[in-house]
């Protein structure tokens, strides 16, 4: 078996020289994980390394590289480039023996067990981890699905081309304009991205266009995370230039004369439009039936993140129905990913799944290109409700946006990048 | 390969001291926990540059600070609001996990 999982692994798990040491874990099990970000690289390399590197494991993911939604607001601010938020997936091969296949998944049978692929060829696994992120809702905006539209209105909330795009738009807008980002109603990815977005796109005004107005146009009834301190940073750093309107639907926007369409406010025509369309998991799990909260989210048992909906294929990260207060952020879905890759390793191996999950979630927002704000949390495993709860007492937020903070956010960076994909 | 059989042998080594003390939490458990830290910590404790690692740090000072954290004795941005989600035992578990760890 260990010269099954050499070939098959290649020159990387034979670096690791699998003879060395007794196995504990080698159970030649096939395990596929679908979606190379924090949910799913995170939870290959655990995997691999639970399993003493006796599991097999294929990463299906079809950009070359890994670009982080965190940290890709910095991007548009312009304080950081495309290359300082993207990792290669080379080290997940080398040190870790995962096969990382560049390709997209078209259909799952999970009758079968098995996974298509878009270039024609089929993998099939013993469990499946499904890390599929999220997918736009463009059924409420009829604008948006007109033939060129999504490459004028930008959405840039998948780090990589659109982040680089989005930038561009700015630097291009004349000093004078304005700038407007709409916010979907909550759950969506990423809680207080967008208007750590607003801060970054003022920041850079402030310095380059101090004519320029970014506009906030908010379908929630306020601003749903750090909302005193992001507040505070738009009415003292950037006076004049962020202007926060709450309970703005959006319902269509006509891209020809850059405007919005509200269900009850007036029109709003602006420089630069930034449209976060309303979020829904990945389409491959929406596909296969697995979005089975509002036909939008996953349903998972939180000790092992195994679909409620199909047995043997488990849903991380953004795509999955959440515990309460569970933020959809970068940072939980490595730790799904590490919970979800112990509960694999016990099950293929016949061991007992952990029964007490406990994890923490901590999450930076830059207020300008230096200075920081985190919201903290720690989740644990409640039996009798069968889901994540914070730990009363536990938690917090930034008394103030301070730099030392930004130093520990670009620390947090390095080191979940490494912890994911190193 | 040395690395992973002496992560293993601090695991067993573990594990019997768990069995020892019937009411020491499962070694995978514990490891599960510390894993919850490293995504600033580093994998196994051993971070990347501007941030502490853990792994091969005293049981003793882990557990301290992370107590004089989780009472407020000790000053933090982030550390007294995350410390006050573990019990003292789960505590005294995931910093043994990590002194047990090659620096």
């Amino acid at each position: 078996m260990k010269r099954r999982l050499l070939l098959q692994a290649g020159s990387a798990a034979g670096a690791l020289g699998l003879a060395g040491c007794a196995s504990i874990g080698g159970s030649g099990a096939k395990v596929v994980v679908v979606g190379g970000g924090y949910g799913g690289a995170t939870a290959a390399k655990y995997v691999r390394m639970w399993s003493d590197y006796g599991i097999d494991v294929t990463l299906v993911e079809p950009n070359a590289a890994f670009v982080s939604c965190p940290i890709s607001n910095l991007v548009i601010g312009g304080s950081k480039t495309l290359g300082d938020i993207t990792t290669p997936y080379d080290n997940l091969e080398k040190r870790h023996g995962v096969k990382v296949v560049k390709d997209y998944v078209t259909s799952i049978d999970p009758e079968k067990r098995m996974i298509k692929l878009a270039s024609g060829g089929e993998l099939p696994y013993d469990r499946l981890i499904l890390s599929p992120g999220i997918d736009f809702m463009l059924e409420g905006l009829p604008g948006l699905r007109q033939p060129g539209a999504q490459e004028k209105v930008l959405h840039a909330w998948k780090a990589g081309p659109q982040t680089v795009a989005l930038r561009r738009q700015l630097q291009a807008m004349p000093d004078g304009g304005v700038y407007a980002l709409t916010i979907p109603l909550a759950p969506y990815r990423c809680p207080p991205g967008p208007y750590e977005r607003a801060c970054q796109v003022a920041h850079y005004f402030s310095k380059a266009k101090p004519k320029s107005k970014v506009l906030i146009l908010d379908e929630n009834d306020d601003v749903t995370s750090k909302g005193p301190l992001f507040k505070k940073a738009w009415a003292e750093r950037y006076k004049g230039i962020v202007e926060y309107r709450s309970k703005h639907k959006v319902v269509d926007v006509d891209v020809a004369t850059h405007t919005l369409k509200f269900e009850f406010n007036d029109d709003i025509k602006a420089s630069v439009l930034n449209v976060l369309p309303p979020m829904r998991a990945g389409e491959v799990a929406v596909k296969t039936g697995l979005a089975t909260a509002n036909r939008r989210w996953c349903e998972v048992d939180f000790l092992t993140f195994e679909s409620k909906a199909a047995k043997n294929i488990h849903v991380l990260g953004d795509a999955i129905q959440v515990a309460p207060l569970m933020p959809k952020s970068g940072h939980m879905a490595n730790q799904h990913g590490k919970t979800c890759a112990a509960a694999v390793v016990a099950l293929v191996t016949g061991k007992p799944v952990n029964p007490l999950p406990i994890y923490n979630n901590t999450c930076y927002s830059f207020v300008s290109d230096e200075d920081v704000v985190h919201v903290a949390s720690v989740h644990r495993y409640d039996a009798a409700q069968k889901t994540m709860l914070t730990v009363p007492g536990s938690g917090g937020v930034s008394t103030m946006a301070n730099e030392l903070e930004g130093r520990y956010a670009m620390a947090w960076a390095r080191n979940i990048w490494a912890d994911t994909l190193a | 390969m040395k690395k992973i059989c002496r992560a293993l042998a601090a695991v067993s080594i573990m594990a019997a001291a768990a069995s020892a003390q019937a009411q020491a939490p499962d070694p995978l458990q514990v490891r599960s926990w510390a894993a919850s830290c490293a995504n600033c910590h580093g994998t196994n404790g051993r971070a990347q540059p501007g941030m502490e690692s853990l792994a091969g740090v005293a049981k003793e000072d882990i557990a301290k600070k992370m107590l004089d954290y989780k009472a407020g004795r000790r000053p933090a941005t982030v550390m007294h609001q995350l410390a006050k989600g573990y019990s003292d035992e789960q505590i005294e578990a995931i910093a043994g996990y990590f002194a047990a760890q090659k620096k």
